[in-house]
């Protein structure tokens, strides 16, 4: 069962220099909500930046973390 | 139907229907919080969406991720192009893009204190379901 510290640092791992913020919304330790700050969404659409982070889990997203709600932003800007 | 049958028949759906919901469940009775909340913004704004169920068969949520590249349900589809799952489509919302990309108007809740009744879905449910098998 993925706990919430070890998709942070998955995600601050392949993210380097983002901060990630990562909830378990039910405690069930399959539906996660992450907050990410990174200069790599940079001129990326949602959609994009969304994306770039699901890469990151690949085939575990919608297996063993049922669901990973997301909330992505540049340093500079909010985009996400 | 098998799976390359299965994808047409999405592709086919997202083509023919403006504004096209994938979701858990239906607009009626979502069966899960994500595909509730998509469904509660689209509604929210009266928009006219036609939603299809991707439960009765693991496979069509397969084909459905290869055709957008997004992981997970639900997915949110306007005039063929893939927009996003339920966080984007919330925060569009919020914004007013989600209203402008729908040409309706957005609802202007901070002026009316008492919340006109949301409109019911108009869905057009797609019995996917009815051809597997």
């Amino acid at each position: 069962m993925p706990r919430p510290e070890e998709l942070q640092h998955r995600i601050e791992q392949a993210l380097p220099g983002a901060s990630a913020q990562v909830q378990d919304l039910t405690g069930g330790g399959d539906h996660f909500r992450a907050e990410i700050v990174s200069d790599r969404f940079d001129g990326l659409s949602r959609i994009e930046a969304h994306q770039l982070v699901y890469s990151i889990f690949g085939a575990e997203i919608g297996g063993p973390i049922h669901a990973l709600s997301l909330k992505t932003s540049t340093p500079e800007r909010t985009t996400s | 139907m098998n799976e390359p049958e299965i994808r047409d028949f999405l592709q086919k759906a997202i083509d023919d229907n403006e504004v096209m919901l994938f979701m858990k469940g239906t607009p009626d009775a979502p069966a899960c919080g994500f595909s509730a909340r998509t469904a509660a913004a689209l509604s929210a704004l009266g928009a006219r969406y036609a939603a299809l169920d991707i439960l009765p068969d693991p496979r069509i949520r397969q084909e459905l991720s290869v055709i957008s590249s997004w992981p997970t349900i639900p997915q949110l589809f306007v005039e063929g192009k893939f927009v996003g799952g339920a966080d984007i489509v919330t925060e569009m919302y919020e914004t007013g893009e989600l209203a402008e990309l729908l040409g309706v108007e957005q609802p202007a809740e901070e002026d009316t204190p008492t919340a006109p009744e949301p409109m019911a879905p108009q869905t057009a449910p797609i019995g996917l379901e009815n051809r597997l098998g």
